[in-house]
């Protein structure tokens, strides 16, 4: 059976397959290394001159009273989860829009076409909105992080009436799943633009904020809560990407393939819907991530998902922690919402990388 | 010592005690302390909000500001200070870089995850009322007064402020009707974006003598052309540079082509006032000021 899925594999790439499995592998490398590099500078970078290095230097060995309280909380409760929070994030919404790409077969699909971005905005707007007032008794109950657990909730009650609404008789229709996801997308806007309207100024701002994505606000219970999540479902990725390479045939080519494609369905929707709502939940909107780093590593390294998903993993998170660093430095000691300079930085460079080997483009 | 001492955390004190070692070699840890407690206030002060800048400014305890949050933009000098973003949008690493041992933030405050980080390193934090009211002013003058340790400055200011505004309110004595007053926030689009009830538009309005036409809601919300035309504002209130159609010549062509607008009685007169944003909503030291002018604007043929 393998034999023949890399079979396929090889066939779609081309006929430099060969070179190109070891270029891909060399480039994952790369990506590792410079991951690591790009999480050090995360951690060294940052409005206040507190050194990261003498800081946790001095921690490990036992000078603790080298290290002022200030300086303790900037690298160990605001440096690190953030640096910990954006790998995670990045990773997530780019190995997702990699997983849906392949999925739907659909070069524009990304992490949000299973309904979670519209159902996590929708549950972020309506406690940001009415979390002081109506909702309020809710809201305590969940302290400061009523608006995550809204938009992780939302965002899972969407993806669950999509995929519902899209199957019948066993079977979903990936079609109706794009097109329902439109209309739900409308209704999710439709209540979206009604809860503005009660919004009073400051609300308005924050869901202005929201939408562009931050992870300024980053703290270690944000961490442990979205870890148990996203860090399972990046280890399990990879061992889709058989079945994600026996789809992009089709889906009937894929069950002759010996791919269970229902099942194989509903555990990609799933583990994506899971994976990007908490991403969301705890960043807001930062948009493009999903879909221009597996396009870039596509055009780069093909489109073999045994290389393409732990590379998107990783290309993923160097994107997010190197857009938050420019994030935080470029206006401090103020901050850009992140969604902002991923779109600006990222958006100029996936053309030109789009311009350079259009004749390339291939799902 | 004085109150505000004695009002600090536990770990700010413990903040100095690890700094206090740091210096060690060059001074003994217990005077350095000792130092530092005789001069009692805060040395760094963060302030986040207009009016709270302002109210430092106003107590003359400016040379002690590292700092501001993007609403502050008076007086023009207190924007050379670092700007630490909008109220609503904290890093908790950027306020942090300015190293204060004290920040007066304005209410509603946020994230509250980034005011939670902020608040475990012991840098003293204290909320000041968003109080859109003439006690809110006196309740907030104290509070920031005590907090920087001179609340007979305080006590001065606050009379200086009431003495401003009782003056400017005398003046409305002779006032024959109220006129009836619309406050446009914004004009995006030609949608009119009017003040309701319960705002610091709608409350600077009803002081300098204006009734506000919208009573239906509170807050700022888009009306209607129809709501425009029926509630029959004779004078509009913007702030500067709002619904300015850039024409020196007609700086309100904007208005006057509006379908609704230019049928009320306000543009049919040209009785459309702009004035600045912060001095007319801050509700600051400087409300004395923002209602007299207002007033003067809206009667100044009257009285």
């Amino acid at each position: 059976m393998s034999i023949s899925l890399d079979a396929v594999a090889t066939q779609r790439a081309g006929s430099d397959a060969g070179d190109r499995s070891v270029f891909a592998r060399r480039i994952i490398l790369v990506l590792a290394v410079t991951l690591l590099l790009t999480a050090v500078l995360s951690l060294a970078s940052g409005a206040t001159d507190t050194s990261a290095v003498s800081v946790v230097w001095a921690l490990l060995t036992g000078q603790d009273d080298l290290v002022s309280a200030v300086e303790r909380v900037v690298i160990l409760d605001i440096r690190m989860p953030r640096t910990l929070l954006g790998m995670m994030i990045g990773a997530s919404l780019a190995v997702s829009g990699a997983t849906m790409q392949g999925l739907f077969r659909n070069p524009l699909a990304d992490p949000g076409i299973v309904g979670v971005s519209a159902g996590a905005g929708l549950g972020a707007v309506t406690f940001i909105v009415l979390g002081g007032s109506v909702l309020a008794p809710v809201a305590a109950l969940f302290g400061i992080y009523h608006v995550p657990f809204a938009a992780f909730l939302g965002g899972l009650a969407f993806t669950f009436a999509l995929y519902r609404i899209s199957t019948s008789n066993g079977r979903t229709s990936v079609a109706t799943m794009l097109l329902a996801g439109i209309a739900l997308g409308a209704m999710a806007g439709a209540f979206i633009g009604l809860l503005v309207f009660w919004a009073d100024d400051e609300q308005l701002r924050d869901l202005t904020f929201w939408g562009l994505g931050s992870v300024a606000g980053a703290t270690w219970p944000k961490v442990l809560a979205v870890a148990p999540i996203i860090v399972p479902i990046l280890v399990f990725a990879p061992f889709m990407a058989r079945g994600l390479n026996a789809m992009t045939l089709g889906e009937a080519t894929a069950q002759h393939l010996g791919i269970h494609v229902q099942v194989f369905k509903r555990v990609a929707i799933v583990m994506v819907a899971a994976a990007t709502g908490a991403a969301v939940a705890v960043s807001g909107g930062i948009g493009f991530v999903g879909i221009v780093v597996p396009h870039l590593l596509r055009l780069s390294i093909g489109p073999d998902h045994r290389y393409l998903l732990p590379a998107c993993a990783l290309l993923g998170a160097i994107m997010l922690l190197f857009a938050d660093a420019v994030a935080r430095q470029i206006v401090a000691p103020a901050e850009l919402p992140i969604g902002i300079v991923t779109a600006t930085v990222g958006a100029p460079f996936f053309l030109w990388i789009l311009l350079r080997r259009r004749g390339l483009m291939d799902i | 010592m004085t109150q505000t001492m004695m009002k600090k955390p536990r770990g700010l004190k413990r903040r100095f005690l690890l700094q206090s070692a740091l210096v060690a070699l060059l001074s003994s840890p217990l005077a350095t302390y000792l130092t530092h407690a005789e001069g009692t206030e805060a040395k760094r002060v963060l302030a986040i909000g207009g009016a709270v800048t302002e109210i430092v400014y106003a107590l003359g305890e400016q040379d002690r500001l590292v700092g501001r949050d993007s609403t502050s933009s008076y007086p023009p000098e207190a924007t050379a200070l670092p700007d630490v973003g909008y109220i609503r949008a904290l890093s908790p690493e950027g306020v942090l870089s300015v190293k204060p041992d004290l920040i007066l933030a304005r209410e509603n405050n946020g994230p509250p995850e980034a005011v939670e980080v902020l608040r475990s390193t012991g840098v003293r934090w204290v909320d000041v009322a968003d109080d859109f009211t003439l006690a809110g002013i006196s309740e907030n003058i104290a509070i920031i007064a005590a907090e920087l340790g001179v609340p007979e400055k305080g006590e001065a200011l606050k009379k200086k402020v009431a003495a401003d505004i009782a003056r400017a309110r005398a003046k409305l004595a002779s006032i024959e009707r109220r006129h009836k007053v619309m406050f446009v926030l914004a004009l995006t689009d030609d949608k009119v974006n009017a003040a309701g009830k319960n705002t610091a538009a709608g409350n600077i309005v009803e002081l300098a003598g204006g009734d506000n036409v919208i009573t239906e809601f509170s807050g700022y919300k888009q009306i209607s052309n129809e709501a425009v035309i029926e509630a029959a504002p004779e004078v509009i209130v913007m702030m500067n540079g709002r619904g300015d159609s850039g024409d020196h010549q007609s700086p309100n062509a904007l208005l006057e082509a509006h379908p609704a607008l230019s049928m009320t009685p306000a543009v049919r007169n040209g009785r459309i006032i702009r004035m600045d944003g912060l001095l007319l909503l801050g509700f600051g030291p400087r409300t004395g000021e923002a209602i007299s002018k207002l007033a003067d604007a809206f009667y100044g043929h009257e009285h």
